[in-house]
């Protein structure tokens, strides 16, 4: 049996913005067990919940992630409106979901920009975040902000868009599909990324739901798994189809990733030329009393969302399960067995959310 | 403009932020906004960066990282606190793991507000780093 020796990854590493620290075991250059240790961007969020007004909260909800921000604001403001039994007037809903759907294109776009820096491919990465940039113009000229923009609100969203700026947004996304094209073309044809990708950290369907992963990664091993079919906001009056591929490596995640960035083009065209007049929000009244369970589909996968009230302005608990902790346990199956070289490339790969995770 | 604050080098890290600054930080890199047009570099390596990029509150669990990415770096070096939270905790103030602004571990010599910074604050204050950069190595000059 060869040597086994412990190599520390992270907590800063080149390979991913954010802090997370992994005790890989080797033998010889294979890696035979991963242990991952995590609290580096431990805040404290669910816990604040009980000394801010629920109605402040939702700022702080979005600061739970820059990247998945509009998500987690949304799926808070859903689970206290089912509390209070606040009926959102569907114009709000349609806006809710356009932003939700620009933030999946944004965030699957960053994503591949850090795929590509991650296989050397550089000039993917720039091309990939230059198209990201569009994205990020119209969450500026929307609402103005640029990453955290902090839109929703307990009863509605805060911001409407005019006719000129729903026409504008959809002349944005045709010119970016045109753009994103060569893009797809690239990752997916291509005879170094193919090389880099095929065959790398394959885990089976069975593997993946016995390990509760969820998101692209659940939808790359084959299983058709997407909570937006449950049809929360606007999404009941979508057609919402869950991307799938059957392949389960690395390459089978960056295809679904790529092919949902192709869907999110079409839902937002789709929730463009649905959209109702009506106003946009309701005035609340009262405290939430009482609990709920949420649940959407975040660029990352399925998010969990708990409230309970007690009747105060302060809620009594809230509870975020996002899509990164369920990914955590198959990323540490797919590390078993893989290359010292390819393990930063195969956490990418589950696009993890450190910041999210840790709270 | 000195020698050094021509091609300097950046080190990011992460002190419990939430990754929107941390985004806008890497956005800086790419084509819109392209920091290498002033000969600035992202190393992911503290033993060659002259500038510290730092987002987020400080927590117990960064602190002792951020200390030692510190004193890695070699002298003449520069902090510069992106975001809110890295200025003086921000949002996450009232928060019972967040210790407040990097000043409360480290020295820092730029504060750049915003949640999140955009990226035309986060140049701003890596040119304003600069500046002091050059400083820095004028006075470590004369003592040597």
């Amino acid at each position: 049996m060869a040597k086994r020796s412990i190599v520390p990854f992270g907590p800063q590493h080149p390979v991913l913005p954010e802090p997370v620290h992994l005790d890989l075991v080797l033998e010889d250059e294979t890696v035979v067990g991963a242990i991952p240790s995590i609290g580096y961007v431990h805040r404290g969020l669910e816990k604040l919940v009980e000394k801010k007004d629920f109605k402040q909260y939702v700022y702080i909800a979005e600061r739970v992630c820059g990247i998945c921000s509009c998500g987690h604001g949304m799926g808070y403001c859903e689970a206290v409106e089912q509390v209070m039994g606040l009926e959102v007037p569907r114009r709000a809903q349609y806006l809710r979901t356009i932003w939700m759907e620009m933030s999946r294109v944004h965030s699957h776009l960053l994503w591949l920009g850090l795929l590509a820096d991650a296989m050397g491919f550089e000039s993917l990465f720039m091309e990939s975040w230059r198209l990201r940039e569009r994205i990020l113009d119209m969450f500026d000229a929307t609402t103005g902000g640029r990453i955290i923009f902090s839109v929703n609100c307990v009863g509605g969203v805060l911001k409407d868009m005019d006719h000129a700026l729903l026409k504008g947004i959809s002349d944005t996304i045709d010119v970016m599909e045109k753009e994103f094209t060569p893009i797809m073309e690239t990752f997916l044809k291509d005879y170094s990324v193919q090389s880099r990708l095929k065959g790398l950290g394959v885990l089976s369907r069975e593997q993946a739901l016995m390990l509760g992963a969820v998101g692209p990664m659940l939808r790359a091993s084959g299983e058709g798994y997407d909570v937006r079919k449950l049809g929360y906001e606007a999404y009941n009056d979508l057609d919402v189809q869950p991307v799938v591929a059957f392949d389960g490596d690395a390459y089978a995640r960056c295809e679904v990733r790529l092919r949902e960035v192709r869907q999110s083009f079409r839902l937002i065209r789709e929730a463009i030329s649905k959209i109702p007049e009506g106003p946009i929000s309701v005035p609340v009244k009262g405290n939430p009393s009482g609990e709920f369970f949420m649940r959407i589909e975040q660029p990352r996968g399925e998010a969990i969302y708990y409230v309970k009230g007690n009747g105060t302005k302060n809620l009594e608990r809230f509870r975020l399960r996002t899509p990164t902790t369920s990914n955590i346990p198959p990323m540490v199956e797919l590390l078993k067995g893989c290359q010292l070289g390819d393990v930063p490339l195969l956490i990418l790969t589950i696009d993890p959310c450190i910041s999210c995770t840790e709270r | 403009m000195g020698r050094m604050s021509k091609s300097p080098w950046l080190l990011h890290y992460d002190a419990s932020s939430c990754n929107g600054c941390d985004i806008e930080v890497l956005d800086c890199l790419t084509p819109k906004y392209d920091i290498e047009r002033f000969g600035i570099i992202n190393t992911g390596d503290p033993f060659q960066a002259d500038i510290l990029l730092i987002t987020g509150g400080v927590n117990s669990q960064t602190e002792p990282v951020v200390r030692q990415l510190y004193s890695q770096m070699p002298d003449p070096k520069v902090v510069v606190a992106v975001g809110i939270c890295a200025c003086t905790g921000g949002i996450f103030k009232e928060c019972y793991n967040i210790k407040g602004g990097i000043d409360t571990v480290i020295p820092v010599d730029v504060y750049v507000p915003g949640c999140a910074a955009r990226p035309e604050s986060i140049i701003d204050g890596v040119v304003r780093a600069l500046a002091i950069l050059d400083e820095k190595r004028a006075v470590s000059k004369k003592a040597r």
